[in-house]
């Protein structure tokens, strides 16, 4: 590929407290940094608890009003349905080496990726800069995510 | 499959570069390959390069990141540092190895 076609700058939106909803913007960032792509990562409304102390390492696959688990939602419903997919679907997971949430948070920091919390969320749910993994860089508002975001492409997630 | 010529040496590659035969890999063409991505090699990159050709050697692809911190004990800060912008395909480049499969 031409140098000059080649992606630079992303900056991922991850608005979605699921599994599904974390992992393939962790995923995508991780990629990035790996391609030598700079990358911010943006964390937003039930997204945030991916970025959060005490709720990273319990991200759940939701097993209700999921069309793709071929699951009725009358059965997930089942107190610990939830929690037996999610332990399922980490142990793939974890053939693959992908890490679990909190751990992934560190790999991204490390790798490069600057991680932020969205100060309308932060304020909504009463939370303060010590609920978060020590590797957020801050929490902003809208405007600077798009200053941030400048020359980058915008994924939302 | 093409050849290629690595300072005086001529060793296989695919498309993009990445030697098809890890057994033609010497240090000299390590120090080669790593010229052309603008690193000079260090004690440092070679504990990671004979990390990768170990593992790759036991396990049959080049390691993840994940896995160069846990089973190398190279940490995540030191990869990107000692290979910048793409870690672990261009460790995996001048180690000799295929191009990384893994998403992560």
């Amino acid at each position: 590929m031409a140098e000059s076609n080649k992606i630079k700058k992303v900056s991922i939106v991850i608005s979605k407290g699921s599994f599904d909803g974390v992992y393939p913007g962790l995923i995508m960032a991780n990629g990035a940094r790996m391609e030598g792509i700079e990358t911010t990562v943006f964390f937003t409304f039930f997204g945030l608890e991916a970025i959060m102390k005490k709720k990273a390492d319990k991200i759940k696959v939701a097993t209700v009003g999921n069309p793709a688990m071929h699951l009725p939602s009358l059965l997930g419903i089942i107190p610990g349905m939830s929690a037996f997919a999610t332990h399922k679907m980490k142990k793939e997971m974890e053939k693959l080496d992908i890490p679990p949430v909190g751990e992934f948070i560190e790999m991204l920091s490390d790798a490069g990726a600057e991680l932020y919390a969205c100060k309308a969320t932060v304020d909504m749910f009463h939370l303060t800069k010590v609920d978060f993994m020590p590797q957020v860089n801050d929490i902003i508002n809208v405007a600077t995510f798009y200053e941030k975001s400048a020359g980058a492409e915008i994924i939302f997630t | 499959m093409t050849e290629k010529k690595v300072g005086s040496m001529t060793v296989d590659v695919d498309a993009e570069g990445f030697m098809t035969d890890a057994s033609q890999w010497t240090e000299d063409i390590a120090k080669a390959l790593a010229k052309e991505e603008g690193i000079e090699l260090t004690e440092d990159h070679f504990k990671v390069i004979s990390f990768m050709r170990k593992d790759f050697a036991e396990n049959g692809t080049a390691p993840s990141i994940r896995r160069l911190n846990k089973a190398g004990g190279i940490s995540t800060k030191d990869l990107y540092s000692l290979f910048p912008d793409g870690p672990a395909k261009k460790a995996a480049k001048i180690s000799g190895l295929p191009k990384p499969q893994g998403c992560v």
